[in-house]
């Protein structure tokens, strides 16, 4: 078992003519992940790496019974890449795309609420089961199948902890990048629900960061209603007040609504251990 | 990117807001000038992005020329928490009865932009949000349907605001909306608008952040820009395409992915260091690029010792070894100290060309923020 992506997973790759989905189409193959088929307007009836291409993701859904997506395009046209997918309909999209406008994805956001499409991203890495497929860019060596569910802002962080889980012996069962934008898709607390109910998940780690309050609303819901243990890590201690710290969504307010110690200290007060460095984390998943 | 002052209220009087009059200069002859051409009493006002310039010293009321060009000799060329002035705004004093607050930002957690305003203006409103949050009226508006007209009002009247502006207080606020819609803002403020004797309402400051990631589509203000930075170093890595944020420690850092590098920030501190910058080289980096960050980080001064940290899912360790090399090369001795870890996609290979006579090397990320923090002591003791 594992939350999102299984073995019976159909892909479709919406971007797969550019040179990232292509690229990516060819190692997210090579990984086992069942790519079925692409999805680009104009370019019907074309194949990128064995795989058919098809004008709409709705065509696509239909002719290889996709059930998920995963998005490369551009960021003026991710927006509505996204909408297509929700149209289509797809169960699960994944958006890769870095640098979508905020308040395109505020659009998105409304749409995303009135469907039964689950969004992951934008700006994310995307999402990997280890040993039965990837939707995304996360590198498919560094993985291991196991029992840690993953989670986590940020794309290279979480190769830092995963890579730190596996030299322990520590395998996956899921690792979902969430996104390093203001407004997302799926949130940490979306993602800690569906590792509870996973049967397969012993334990779960959240990597979270400054800005917003999703950590924190986190913190709150594995109060309530989380028995499998967490460990939590938050990057940003150091970031100034009102600095953008790469992500769009990894800034700290004037005010100081937003900081490392809030999120800390609200992971504390759930009886989540955080980790001051990566390698910790992956001790203290260890020692549950 | 987060417009200067003036930059913001030309973009607001543009759309019809009423500001002051007011004129820029670089030079103390140049405020002077503008002071008599606007009439005393006159602010004189730093355009840099700091918080509290007033408390700072960098606005000051002057009422005659000669007071005029004492603040204009004072400001221009201060150091304003760690940024040298350049320009000041010089503008009408507006007198006042009343001063309030009207702003537009973008709720995350709701998803949509939310209106606030609030009587209390004219002072750090963030202080009023957290002490009496019922002074703030707050009307969250539906991005899609955009706003409608009774929200604007909703807000006011909700706030408090008196009823004979009102109506003028609700308009600059839905000509605020539109710009924040159309123009791609992240946040727009004005505080104070302050309501003179007349009953008019200005826009006494101004502040105006666009979402970079529209920046594409705003030729505009994505022409502000380069005005906008505020610090060479700044300017460097943003003609670069970096993500970069100076701090003010002494160990330079450089890494692929925001998470990552706020982490090894973050290591450096836990290790008893302090942080130069932040500088994040993005995904699928090139060689030439790799070298270009290695140029920003040994620009600062500030800086003693570097940390290169890399950990590959597109990119790729050989060619950040190839640019470290590249980099590194051209320089008869090192200028500061660089410790390199490399991890992830094609780590091995890039271990192999990577020139460890002009760098150190260490396989974990602890280990080589550790050791880059010794070497930032031993150079600047």
């Amino acid at each position: 078992m594992s939350i999102l992506v299984d073995d019976d997973t159909r892909v479709v790759v919406q971007g797969i003519t550019g040179g990232e989905g292509k690229f990516h189409t060819e190692q997210m193959i090579d990984y086992g992940t069942n790519v079925v088929a692409g999805a680009v307007p104009g370019r019907g009836g074309q194949t990128v790496a064995g795989v058919p291409v098809y004008d709409t993701v709705e065509r696509a859904a239909e002719a290889e019974d996709a059930d998920a997506s995963v998005i490369f395009v551009p960021p003026a046209f991710a927006a509505d890449a996204i909408f297509e997918a929700l149209d289509a309909p797809i169960d699960l999209a994944v958006a890769i795309t870095e640098g979508v406008p905020t308040q395109d994805m505020a659009a998105v956001n409304a749409a995303v609420s009135d469907s039964e499409t689950t969004l992951v991203g934008p700006n994310c890495p995307g999402v990997i089961t280890p040993g039965a497929g990837k939707l995304g860019i996360l590198p498919g060596n560094i993985f291991e199948p196991g029992n840690v569910g993953l989670v986590s802002r940020s794309g290279t962080l979480t190769y830092q902890v995963v890579s730190n889980l596996t030299d322990r012996g520590l395998g996956q069962s899921t690792a979902v990048g969430i996104g390093g934008d203001p407004i997302i898709g799926t949130s940490f607390v979306d993602a800690i629900e569906l590792f509870e109910a996973d049967p397969d998940t012993d334990a779960i780690v959240m990597c979270g960061e400054i800005g917003g309050e999703d950590e924190e609303r986190a913190a709150a819901f594995i109060d309530d209603h989380v028995d499998t243990p967490v460990a939590g890590f938050i990057a940003g201690r150091t970031a100034p007040p009102g600095k953008r710290m790469g992500h769009a969504g990894a800034i700290v307010s004037g005010s100081g609504t937003g900081t490392a110690q809030s999120k800390i200290d609200a992971l504390g007060e759930a009886g989540v251990p955080v980790g001051d460095t990566p390698a910790e984390v992956a001790a203290i998943v260890a020692d549950f | 990117m987060r417009l200067h002052e003036h930059q913001a209220k030309n973009v607001f009087a543009g759309a019809g807001v009423p500001i002051p009059d007011s004129a820029l200069a670089t030079t103390t002859e140049g405020v002077v000038d503008a002071a008599e051409e606007i009439g005393f009493p006159v602010a004189v006002k730093a355009q840099v992005h700091v918080g509290g310039r007033g408390k700072a010293g960098g606005i000051e009321l002057v009422e005659s020329p000669e007071e005029a060009r004492a603040a204009a000799d004072r400001i221009l060329g201060m150091d304003l928490k760690g940024y040298t002035v350049e320009t000041v705004l010089v503008e009408a004093a507006v007198e006042f009865v009343n001063e309030l607050y009207v702003g537009i930002t973008m709720d995350r957690d709701a998803g949509q932009p939310v209106l606030m305003v609030s009587t209390e203006g004219g002072v750090d409103i963030e202080a009023v949000a957290a002490e009496t949050p019922e002074a703030i009226a707050r009307v969250h508006v539906d991005p899609v349907a955009g706003l409608r007209p009774f929200q604007a009002r909703q807000a006011v009247y909700r706030a408090g605001v008196p009823d004979d502006v009102a109506s003028d207080v609700a308009s600059v606020l839905s000509t605020l909306y539109e710009l924040f819609d159309e123009r791609d803002a992240s946040e727009i403020e004005i505080n104070p608008v302050m309501v003179t004797n007349d009953r008019e309402v200005v826009a006494a400051d101004a502040v105006m952040n666009v979402d970079d990631d529209a920046l594409f589509r705003q030729a505009g203000l994505a022409e502000l820009e380069a005005e906008s930075y505020t610090n060479d170093l700044e300017r460097t890595a943003g003609e670069y395409g970096f993500d970069y944020v100076r701090l003010d420690g002494n160990v330079g850092i450089i890494g692929n992915g925001a998470g990552l590098v706020m982490t090894t920030l973050d290591l450096v501190d836990y290790f008893g260091g302090t942080p130069a910058n932040f500088l994040d080289i993005g995904g699928g980096a090139k060689a030439e690029r790799v070298a270009n960050a290695l140029d920003v980080v040994f620009a600062d001064d500030n800086v003693d010792s570097v940390v290169f940290n890399i950990f590959g899912g597109i990119t790729r360790g050989d060619e950040v070894a190839e640019g470290i090399n590249t980099a590194l090369e051209q320089f008869e001795a090192i200028p500061k100290p660089v410790v390199v870890r490399l991890a992830g996609t094609n780590a091995e290979a890039g271990m192999e060309i990577l020139n460890t006579d002009l760098v150190e090397v260490e396989a974990t990320l602890e280990d080589a923020v550790e050791r880059a923090v010794d070497n930032a002591n031993e150079v600047s003791q």
